[in-house]
């Protein structure tokens, strides 16, 4: 954890330079007569970092199993690491490291012995094993853990542990399959920092999320995944400007004064039954000022206030018109 | 190319996994050696006295039972270690490290080899100490240093064929506890053969499943080598089962773990 962290924006030079990491071209599966992946295309260059991002069930998973030959593609040109995912699997496994949404530690094992495992599995020498479980128990601050069962670590510290036993073949490329979800916000923290790092140090990261915020803090380039489908494709600056701005939500006492404040700001999204609207705003205080001011005037009270900043539900509302599958929050009246 | 060169060591790689399993975790083992022991002091101690008298030996009586029915409590200590390797290969793939493992270049089947070899091992650590309590409770067997090496080989090679059709079972099971479950049968064989009486006192129909079933050679080739009993074609076929079981288990179990993982 030495490089200060960069705006991912500087880092997207080296793009299109060299034979791009993982290519994958009319991607698709389908358990049973359910499809899952529906012609996936994407390309990620080398020492970049490409965010998927989408709701749960939108097949982001899928799509990593496949581009790590844990399940095989039912049809699609894929390539990783310059070979064929279909004819040269051991190839491709040589080249890369997966950490999982689920722990993939071996919990009877010390965190020491569930590295040396992996560096036997990937036939380091004997004096190496040693050396790059030392280096890595070091990095990831998980020294005084070292000989402890892995069933005893925190979810943050496995977390940690998973991540640096994929790291002991050195992989050129990573994929990390939502790799802070059910993390406290400053593991979190650390994971974006160690995923930086690694970065810099010339790895390429392929990363599920579905977080907008992870992508944009960490990604060169946001796939939208929804249903199957690629949805949209960009940098993250591309990808905002298709997303509106957010909104402020007021919720009235009664249903006068909900009826009067309805009259009086006109174009908003209303719910009659919840007593609340919805006003377009960029969230600014100036705005939120001038909005206040408005229903002041007009003698109008509001109950409770609440300021709503663009998040993934938005990316999803201007780019399907519709929520995301499986949020049930609510449903919105246009 | 490399999956073939690393077969051998990434197999032992795995083995190594497993005994380090098997020492954080003993009560597991214990738990598969208490089984066959209790069953070894019951059928010596509650039945022994009536069922040694049936068999009309020359002492008769208890002391004649012990001498007989060590072979079937060592085949219920292979069915128990069998079993056990089912659940704990069960439980293995309910664990994201499997999936590791399956993304990473090593060889296909050293998860599963390691299992196997592994299990072996504990049976022949139950193996022995069935054997010693046996010798504390009086039974004197007459093998030689062949007969011994012999016995050795016979039950490692009979443990190989289980624990292959057991991998198999385990990996075919959705949960742990049909895991634990789908082996039963194994545990139940030695009594529908020579394990306990003599086949010659079962019904007709009874004898001839007894007769035919892989358990009574097994059991008659032990029985030979511990005290000396005949053995006659029971040796190849023991050899024959037991390569069959293992070959039908091994590819079982490579076409399972071979298949798509569903999550």
């Amino acid at each position: 954890m030495t490089t200060a962290p960069t705006p991912p924006a500087s880092r997207a030079r080296a793009a299109g330079s060299a034979a791009p990491a993982i290519r994958a071209a009319g991607l698709r599966k389908s358990y049973g007569d359910q499809t899952v992946l529906d012609g996936i295309d994407l390309v990620v260059p080398a020492g970049t970092i490409f965010a998927l991002l989408g709701p749960n069930g939108a097949g982001k998973t899928t799509t990593v199993q496949i581009l790590s030959t844990l399940i095989r593609a039912d049809d699609g040109d894929l390539r990783v690491a310059g070979h064929d995912l279909s004819r040269e699997p051991d190839a491709v496994r040589g080249a890369i490291g997966v950490t999982g949404q689920f722990s993939a530690v071996d919990n009877l094992l010390t965190g020491e012995e569930n590295l040396l495992l992996m560096a036997d599995l990937r036939h380091l020498g004997r004096r190496v094993r040693r050396q790059r479980a030392a280096e890595l128990l070091a990095r990831f601050d998980l020294e005084d853990a070292a000989t402890k069962p892995a069933a005893t670590y925190s979810g943050g510290m496995r977390r940690r542990l998973d991540l640096a036993m994929t790291l002991v073949g050195n992989p050129e490329i990573i994929f990390l399959d939502e790799p802070t979800t059910g993390l406290d916000p400053r593991s979190r923290r650390s994971m974006w920092q160690i995923i930086r790092d690694l970065v810099a140090g010339g790895v390429t990261i392929f990363l599920t999320t579905q977080y907008l915020e992870e992508a944009d803090q960490l990604a060169d380039r946001i796939a939208l995944l929804d249903h199957g489908k690629l949805v949209a494709e960009g940098t993250p600056a591309e990808l905002k400007r298709l997303v509106p701005g957010g909104h402020i939500q007021l919720h009235f006492p009664t249903a006068i004064e909900y009826a009067a404040a309805a009259r009086l700001l006109g174009d908003v999204v209303r719910d009659d039954d919840a007593l609340t609207l919805q006003v377009p705003s960029d969230g600014g205080v100036h705005s939120l000022r001038a909005l206040l001011d408005q229903l002041d005037n007009a003698s109008v009270e509001v109950g409770e206030l609440s300021v709503h900043t663009p998040d993934l539900d938005d990316v999803f509302l201007a780019l399907t018109g519709r929520e995301p599958a499986t949020d049930q929050v609510k449903e919105p009246i246009r | 190319m490399s999956t073939v060169s690393h077969t051998f060591s990434d197999s032992a790689t795995m083995l190594r996994r497993n005994l380090l399993h098997m020492v954080r975790y003993p009560s597991m083992t214990l738990l598969l050696f208490g089984m066959p022991i209790i069953f070894l002091l019951l059928f010596v101690y509650v039945f022994g006295g009536t069922l040694g008298a049936g068999l009309g030996g020359a002492s008769g009586g208890r002391a004649e039972y012990l001498r007989y029915v060590i072979p079937g409590i060592l085949m219920m200590t292979l069915a128990a270690v069998s079993q056990g390797t089912a659940v704990s290969i069960a439980m293995d793939m309910t664990e994201g490290i499997i999936a590791r493992f399956r993304t990473m270049a090593i060889s296909r089947a050293s998860v599963m080899t390691g299992h196997v070899l592994g299990s072996i091992l504990q049976a022949l650590i139950g193996l022995t100490l069935v054997i010693g309590i046996a010798v504390l409770l009086g039974f004197r067997p007459n093998a030689g240093l062949t007969d011994w090496l012999a016995l050795i080989g016979v039950l490692a090679l009979i443990s190989l064929a289980l624990t292959w059709l057991t991998v198999a079972m385990g990996m075919a099971s959705k949960t742990v506890e049909s895991a634990s479950n789908v082996p039963m049968p194994l545990t139940l064989l030695p009594f529908l053969g020579s394990g306990f009486v003599p086949t010659d006192s079962m019904p007709a129909g009874l004898r001839w499943f007894a007769e035919y079933q892989p358990f009574t050679p097994f059991i008659e080739t032990i029985r030979g080598l511990l005290v000396g009993t005949p053995i006659g074609s029971s040796g190849w076929q023991t050899v024959a089962w037991s390569l069959g079981i293992a070959l039908l288990g091994y590819v079982w179990a490579r076409r399972l773990y071979d298949r798509d993982p569903s999550r």
